[in-house]
């Protein structure tokens, strides 16, 4: 088994209460950093470890630390992005229900660094019960003497609060977030400025994701250094997966960076193999914003390099035969999945959540849900595949924030690689009327069968 | 001050200017369109992707190129930036992809609309569209509302620039209405229906840049190009009082706050020189008012000045042959 950092504790019973979580080692860090660092120095200790955010965009945290405005005199914001949406990505939600002290901790010794005197989690309005369970934890750790006035005796004070969401995955977008946190609509801005130097209120603010944060505690206890040891190159330390799909075994595990993606898939420690004594067919692996891979791309490289769980590994190849590592949101897909049926979820996703605030996400998701709505219903023509390519093509780039991307990569992707199976679908559309096409008569391409 | 290189001329602009002031200055072919920027609200811009351009050159210091297309309406320059506007393909494939967008959803209405000829996307769909549509499927609709008792608002024509919530936001005390759920579904509202009443909301008619916020008092009266626009003045204690008449003969069909060669209202106007004053008298008309000649409205040539000249010196022949005995008639062809 790998080495465990975040989960090492999550099946002692009672973890979730602050009793507990003390006695297996829990706030440690806050003692350590508050009382024998300073905060460049606990900035530094994560700048050495490699730490890079766990929510998708894979940027150094200790970097974006350091950008920043320490010489303005507003006052400087953490806040936590808790609002999980990546459709397959699960593994926050996980980690805040069973051990929420690992991520107040983690706040707590983050704000010091940064010099934060007000600190926010903002959680995604769908995790209520959540919510809950976070502001219980936040109590106790208050009555213990952990936040609020003069923690643990040092001149160091922190106010911690939990803000709910309202049902929207834009405002997991940094600049909306801090929009919604405003309690204004939650549309993004524009960047630069960047939230380090005008972020909440105006303010220098680091925004990060719940992983990146419950990993500070760790880091801080064990040294920068011994963090970076584990995994690969870039891609140091552990990461939470999300593992969903025709698997045997879904769930959220912790793995070292660097598992190859073929033991990740196959081994019985982690997805246990596909289910039913299935092929696998295609991956999502960093939820659906990121490029989806054909069986054959996704364990071995272009270039014939067997595939790593690293960003790098995954990067491989750009967007012509590589993917992103992304959020950790690992979908497996076997033979009998349609891929034109996901696409179309994925669409329909994106269309729901767009912001509307420019034009070509706003308009593009609608027209790129429509055409495969009617592709997968049986009603394409043989126009529909390039218009959905040149569609994808002019939302690309020409958006104010990330989600135009990440709408229009899963249709390039999916056309670029099983460009067969939308021309089977135009070709054969009694076929596809029925719902579940692909189960009744599986799509066979020869380049499935050459490869697993 | 920064110099910057827009499409290769080149000019001298203060810090803190943004790409498309800066080409505004140079004028010309060389300016990007904007359909969501207002040079005097602020915050405007940035939302409609029409005004992309690239650039090749951050600076003199970080000669780096941007990696993506920026919004030249709220990217400041930089000294030494090189913008590349209509000399780069790429920029006029996403102006072009961007203007389809705007299309699918938009209502086929020109027939109809109260805007046509004076309407910012039918100008860029003439430049930069296609002349087919590629969208077969079913269009987003909403219900003609009144959003104010002269205010009627088409909300499938509207194509969510902000610009009256900026309006009413920064010119009024108070703005009632705003966006409502989110993507193609936003919608401009208010939760009660008519209630934008305040004294300055007619000028979210002037700011809008399609048909969608529409005069009710001018409603399906005229093309505009069949009227004559001119200056005008009153005394008025809210407002500066400039208008521009739109006429025909001495009926006032509309009146508007005066637009620059942008499109852009420099002075707004109170509700009741917009709304009330329908006489020509109660105005002092101070002339025509030219229209930018590749304009539709300027079509009726109101402003014909070489007849004016002309009219001008008969005028003044008369006066010169005014005292003067008349010239002796030429015997030979009266006898």
């Amino acid at each position: 088994m790998g080495r465990k950092v975040l989960l090492e504790h999550i099946d002692v019973p009672g973890i979730n209460t602050l009793e507990v979580y003390r006695k297996k080692g829990g706030y440690a860090s806050v003692e350590k950093a508050l009382k024998n660092m300073t905060p460049d120095e606990v900035t530094e200790e994560v700048k050495k470890s490699g730490l890079r955010g766990r929510g998708g965009a894979g940027f150094p945290a200790g970097m974006k630390w350091s950008f920043l405005d320490r010489k303005s005199d507003k006052p400087r914001y953490l806040v936590c992005n808790a609002d999980e949406s990546e459709p397959g990505t699960f593994k926050d939600r996980y980690l805040m229900e069973r051990i929420p002290h690992l991520l107040v901790e983690g706040m707590i010794t983050s704000s010091y660094a940064l010099g934060a005197k007000a600190s926010y989690i903002y959680i995604r309005g769908e995790y209520m019960y959540i919510v809950r369970i976070l502001e219980k934890a936040i109590q106790e750790a208050y009555a213990a003497g952990f936040l609020g006035k003069n923690i643990l005796g040092t001149d160091y004070s922190l106010d911690l609060y939990v803000h709910p969401g309202a049902g929207a995955y834009i405002c997991g977008e940094e600049t909306a977030l801090l929009e919604s946190l405003e309690g204004k609509r939650g549309n993004p801005r524009l960047k630069p400025p960047f939230p380090a130097v005008a972020g909440l209120y105006a303010s220098p603010t680091v925004v990060n994701n719940v992983e990146t944060i419950a990993a500070v505690g760790p880091i801080v206890m064990m040294g920068g250094d011994e963090y970076a040891k584990i995994g690969v190159g870039k891609s140091s330390g552990t990461k939470l997966i999300s593992a969903s799909g025709h698997i045997n075994k879904p769930g959220v595990y912790e793995i070292e960076m660097g598992v190859p993606v073929e033991e990740f898939i196959y081994s019985d420690e982690y997805c246990g193999g596909i289910w039913k004594g299935r092929k696998l067919k295609a991956v999502v692996a960093g939820g659906s914003s990121v490029p989806i891979l054909p069986a054959e791309l996704i364990l071995k490289t272009a270039k014939g390099e067997q595939r790593l769980m690293t960003y790098e590994s995954l990067a491989d190849g750009g967007f012509v035969s590589g993917t992103m590592l992304g959020s950790g949101g690992f979908i497996a897909m076997d033979e009998t999945a349609c891929i034109v049926r996901n696409l179309w979820t994925f669409t329909r996703f994106y269309h729901h959540e767009s912001c509307g605030q420019c034009s070509p996400c706003r308009e593009g998701t609608g027209w790129m849900e429509k055409v495969l709505h009617r592709l997968e219903h049986g009603h394409g023509h043989s126009g529909d595949i390039d218009l959905l390519v040149d569609v994808a093509k002019k939302i690309e780039g020409n958006t104010i924030c990330p989600l135009g991307d990440a709408a229009a990569w899963p249709v390039a992707s999916a056309i670029r690689h099983f460009r067969e199976e939308f021309e089977y679908h135009v070709k054969y559309p009694e076929k596809v009327k029925n719902p579940k096409h692909f189960e009744v008569e599986p799509f066979v391409s020869e380049r499935l069968l050459a490869a697993v | 001050m920064a110099k910057v290189t827009i499409d290769g001329v080149e000019v001298e602009v203060p810090d803190g200017t943004t790409i498309l002031n800066a080409a505004r200055q140079i004028g010309g072919s060389v300016v990007p369109p904007a359909m969501c920027y207002y040079t005097s609200l602020k915050d405007t811009g940035g939302k409609c992707r029409v005004c992309l351009v690239k650039v090749t050159q951050g600076s003199a210091k970080d000669p780096r190129p941007m990696p993506k297309l920026v919004a030249s309406c709220r990217t400041p320059v930089m000294d030494g930036m090189v913008v590349q506007n209509v000399t780069s393909p790429e920029v006029l494939e996403a102006r072009k992809g961007v203007v389809e967008f705007l299309l699918i959803n938009h209502p086929l209405d020109c027939p109809i609309c109260d805007q046509a000829g004076e309407c910012d996307l039918q100008n860029l769909a003439y430049e930069h569209g296609a002349s087919t549509t590629r969208y077969e499927e079913d269009r987003r609709t909403f219900e003609k509302k009144d959003i104010g008792d002269k205010i009627k608002l088409h909300m499938t024509r509207c194509i969510l620039c902000y610009r009256c919530t900026f309006v009413a936001d920064q010119l009024t005390e108070n703005r009632v209405h705003g966006v409502l759920n989110r993507g193609d579904a936003s919608e401009i509202s208010t939760y009660i229906e008519k209630a934008v009443d305040n004294d300055f909301s007619g000028n979210m008619i002037d700011v809008c840049p399609v048909g969608a916020l529409t005069d009710k008092t001018f409603r399906f009266k005229s093309r505009v190009w069949f009227t004559k626009p001119m200056d005008a003045h009153r005394d008025c204690d809210k407002c500066s009082g400039k208008v521009v008449l739109w006429t025909k003969g001495d009926d006032v069909l509309r009146v508007s706050a005066r637009k620059d060669q942008y499109g852009e209202v420099k002075e707004y106007i109170c509700n009741e020189c917009r709304y009330d004053h329908k006489n020509i008298n109660d105005w002092t008309v101070e002339g025509p008012r030219h229209i930018d000649r590749h304009s539709v409205i300027g079509q009726n040539h109101y402003e014909r000045t070489d007849l004016l000249k002309l009219k001008q010196e008969v005028e003044r022949q008369i006066e010169f042959q005014k005292g003067k005995p008349l010239p002796e008639p030429n015997k030979s062809l009266t006898a």
